[in-house]
């Protein structure tokens, strides 16, 4: 167990080091084929470490009660900093960090084998800069395995960063491409301006710990500490014990007690660090980066920008839910700006041309989902349309909304990077009536559009019927807000699926440029994720990830059918399939309406085509208020006062070294009368003194 | 009569007297290196002096001396050199010509 946990971290990191190192003396195809390998294997480890947690049944993972249990696998110490504060770094095994294992070894495989065919042309020729492709992409998925198994907050926060980065790198891959480069740099500095927020977040509840307690701050960081997921008892060595665990619990109620502002530290704590999950998530008003960062090559995109780095927030969240529970204020404001976020960006959505930007915005709203399903679940009693809900039932609906869109978001990505691959363009402008040309894509894209919209039997109905079924029993003004959302995820969809496939017939002037299927290496990746985004829907998720461990629904293929609040799950398929029809209507066949409606309500396509324009807000903020009115001043102020100062220091000794150059003559004698005087005169002062 | 430390102090003041004399008037440099060599023994000559009269039952003063000597003698031999490295230049040992080391 604990080689095969140092092996899924070691072996991305070294192939990190391999290929960035000696990857420009390898030939393209084995820097490919290396990279893949070396994802195979790591999955095939993460598989079994999670196979092995889940259902081996071992007393390190569940316990007589059919809990699930935490298991630390191993935990080093790293810094020591003093007798109270120590950063380790290790390897946590509970229902959330083992279900991302799978997530991301898998979508990282997949990204890794459909890279080999999408990194070269259509004559076969490799893109430039190939192997170092494939070493961000390793780095990338060591920083994100890094993140997951964190064994304590400040592990998270540095994987948290290293993630960060190699998004940034990967975002200007195209570093000659001027759109690519600022994107990068924006995602960077958007997200870093986040993560400052998580950054004073920690340190404010490092401050309190520390100034309220005799114990450990180190313990008070720790995962296994924190979370209300059962500590097995053999990590004892590691971490702290259960009823340790419970004092610092209490611990962070009472030493967050001080209010600031209306607010206790621990609300004003969460909600920083919820900034840097918004940062990292896209929720608005942080989300103008992940529309831009499209500008990376789109397995890239579909890898860190549709399923894992971007669900880092919802996993942070996740992560410290426990004490997310204690400020129910901060749960309050992850739910608001979730369902507006799910709103705007579902609406913009619905008016991009760019199919990567559609993604990219059903990416938002999608991951909002999972933001509101966390932000409304409260451990009181709750009724959902006339049926109980479970306690709990939003964390587990938002995990399984998190693993179920990662596959099927996936997959739409990987399937519009066959289409861009295939027409040389991002605009669905160029695309229409592909449905002959490229069956394998259409039809995996098909399905990729049917699990988003929440069709039965496909992943996303019962992972987004949950949701809803969370909200409902929360409330009723969010869950309706929510199902709207849900209907226009259908409607964008489909409008993108019909403008696509349909809409007219694609016109060919020469047989052999005819738009194809790709290489095999780019198929299989989609029809693998096809096929599991068909049967995601049905993994008894109540019964493997859940808050505190315990099982809320029972096993089997078919407990999610089995536990179906219908009256919610009959809402939200009328919904979806209303949504999918209105599209059906509006773009199947190219006809009047799509435009008449844009000539109807105009006010309305310009707002949502411009994003709302927030770029343009953000622009006018950082360049004219900041940049104008504090930047400059301050320019202005360290260029005339400070190096003003310094300059003068600088002329002064210039002038004065220059007037008394002359006593440098040269002339020995000179010196040797000089230092004569000198003494002479220093003997008779003392001789004055003395006598 | 006693010999007190006065007759042996007059003669060393007296050299270090010459010595500075010397430095000061000679334009030649290996005159002025005598010159600096007179001073250096006159010291010496204290030390020697101070120690028999002060501290007789004491070494120090003399293993200075030695010292002194020894470092002295690794002195004049930078210094000859540098003599004959400027006469090389100059074709002369005036001190008054090497005065190209200014500003």
């Amino acid at each position: 167990m604990e080689t095969s946990a140092i092996l899924i971290l070691a072996i991305p990191l070294l192939m990190f080091l391999f290929l960035g190192l000696a990857g420009k003396y390898l030939p393209h195809k084995w820097a490919g084929i290396l990279g893949t390998c070396g994802m195979g294997v790591t999955m095939v480890l993460a598989y079994t470490v999670a196979f092995e947690y889940f259902f081996s049944g071992n007393s390190f993972f569940i316990n007589e009660a059919g809990d699930r249990l935490q298991h630390v696998v191993f935990n080093h110490d790293w810094l020591n900093f003093y007798d109270k504060l120590t950063i380790r770094l290790g390897f946590l095994l509970d229902p959330i960090s083992a279900m991302m294992l799978v997530v991301i070894t898998t979508i990282s495989f997949m990204v890794h084998l459909y890279s080999n065919g999408y990194m070269r042309d259509h004559h076969g020729v490799w893109e430039t800069g190939f192997q170092r492709f494939y070493a961000f992409l390793s780095l990338f998925s060591f920083s994100m395995l890094g993140l997951v198994v964190a064994t304590n907050i400040f592990q998270m926060y540095i994987f948290w960063e290293l993630v960060g980065a190699s998004s940034y790198l990967l975002i200007g891959f195209y570093y000659t491409k001027p759109s690519a480069v600022s994107a990068s740099k924006k995602a960077f500095i958007v997200t870093r301006f986040a993560d400052l927020g998580f950054l004073i977040g920690i340190l404010v509840l490092s401050f309190y710990v520390g100034l309220y307690s005799e114990g450990n701050i180190t313990d008070a960081f720790t995962f296994t500490s924190l979370t209300s997921v059962p500590v097995d008892g053999l990590t004892d060595t590691f971490s702290v014990s259960e009823g340790t665990a419970q004092v610092i619990r209490d611990l962070f109620q009472n030493s967050a007690a001080p209010m600031f502002m209306g607010a206790s530290v621990l609300t004003w704590a969460l909600v920083l660090i919820f900034m840097g999950g918004m940062g990292k998530s896209a929720m608005m008003p942080l989300h103008i980066w992940l529309p831009d960062a499209m500008e990376g090559p789109t397995p890239v995109s579909a890898l860190i920008h549709a399923a894992t780095m971007v669900v880092a927030g919802v996993y942070l969240v996740a992560r410290l839910f426990p004490l997310y529970l204690m400020a129910p204020a901060a749960l309050d404001i992850i739910t608001v700006v979730g369902a507006i976020t799910a709103l705007y960006a579902a609406m913009v959505a619905c008016a991009q041309i760019d199919i990567k930007r559609v993604l990219a915005f059903s990416t938002i709203s999608q991951i909002a989902f999972m933001m509101v399903s966390l932000g409304v679940t409260r451990l009181d009693h709750s009724v959902a349309l006339g049926h109980e809900v479970h306690e709990g039932l939003g964390y587990m609906a938002s995990m399984f909304h998190l693993f179920t869109h990662a596959m099927f978001k996936a997959l739409l990505f990987l399937g519009a990077g066959a289409l861009i691959h295939a027409i040389g363009s991002n605009d669905y402008t160029a695309m229409h009536g592909l449905r002959k040309y490229m069956p394998i894509t259409h039809i995996t894209f098909l399905i990729g559009c049917l699990a988003i919209a929440g069709i039965i039997p496909f992943a996303g109905f019962f992972s987004k019927d949950e949701i809803l079924t969370a909200c409902f029993g929360h409330s009723t003004v969010w869950a309706i807000w929510m199902a709207v959302v849900a209907g226009l995820t259908a409607f964008y969809m489909f409008r993108l699926y019909f403008l696509i496939f349909w809409w007219k017939e694609h016109k060919v002037h020469d047989e052999h440029h005819a738009p194809h299927d790709q290489p095999w290496t780019m198929t299989l990746p989609l029809v693998i994720l096809a096929v599991v985004s068909i049967f995601a829907g049905f993994v008894p998720f109540g019964s493997l990830v859940t808050w505190n461990g315990h099982p809320i629904t029972g096993s089997g293929f078919l407990t999610n059918l089995e536990n179906l609040n219908w009256s919610v799950a009959a809402l939200s398929l009328i919904i979806a399939i209303v949504g999918i029809m209105v599209a059906m209507k509006m773009y199947k066949k190219e006809n009047e309406l799509p435009a008449k409606m844009r000539n109807a309500l105009p006010r309305l396509w310009d707002w949502c085509h411009h994003r709302f324009y927030w770029d343009e807000l953000y622009m006018f903020i950082t360049h004219r208020i900041i940049f104008g009115l504090v930047c400059r001043p301050i320019a202005w102020f360290d260029r005339h006062i400070i190096d003003g100062t310094m300059d003068a220091f600088a002329a002064v000794t210039n002038k004065v070294s220059y007037a008394i150059r002359g006593f440098q003559s040269g002339n020995v004698h000179m010196y040797v009368w000089c230092y004569l005087a000198g003494a002479v005169l220093l003997a008779v002062i003392t001789m004055i003194c003395v006598l | 009569m006693e010999l007190n430390a006065l007759y042996y102090l007059i003669p060393s003041l007296i050299m270090f007297a010459c010595g500075v004399y010397g430095f000061i008037t000679r334009r030649n440099m290996i005159a002025m290196l005598i010159s600096l060599e007179l001073m250096l023994n006159s010291v010496d000559m204290n030390f020697v002096v101070f120690n028999r009269f002060l501290f007789p039952n004491q070494m120090e003063g003399m293993f200075f001396t030695l010292f002194a000597i020894a470092i002295a003698a690794a002195e004049t031999a930078l210094a000859i050199a540098i003599v004959v490295n400027v006469y090389r230049a100059n074709n002369d040992i005036d001190v008054r010509d090497i005065c190209k080391m200014k500003f």
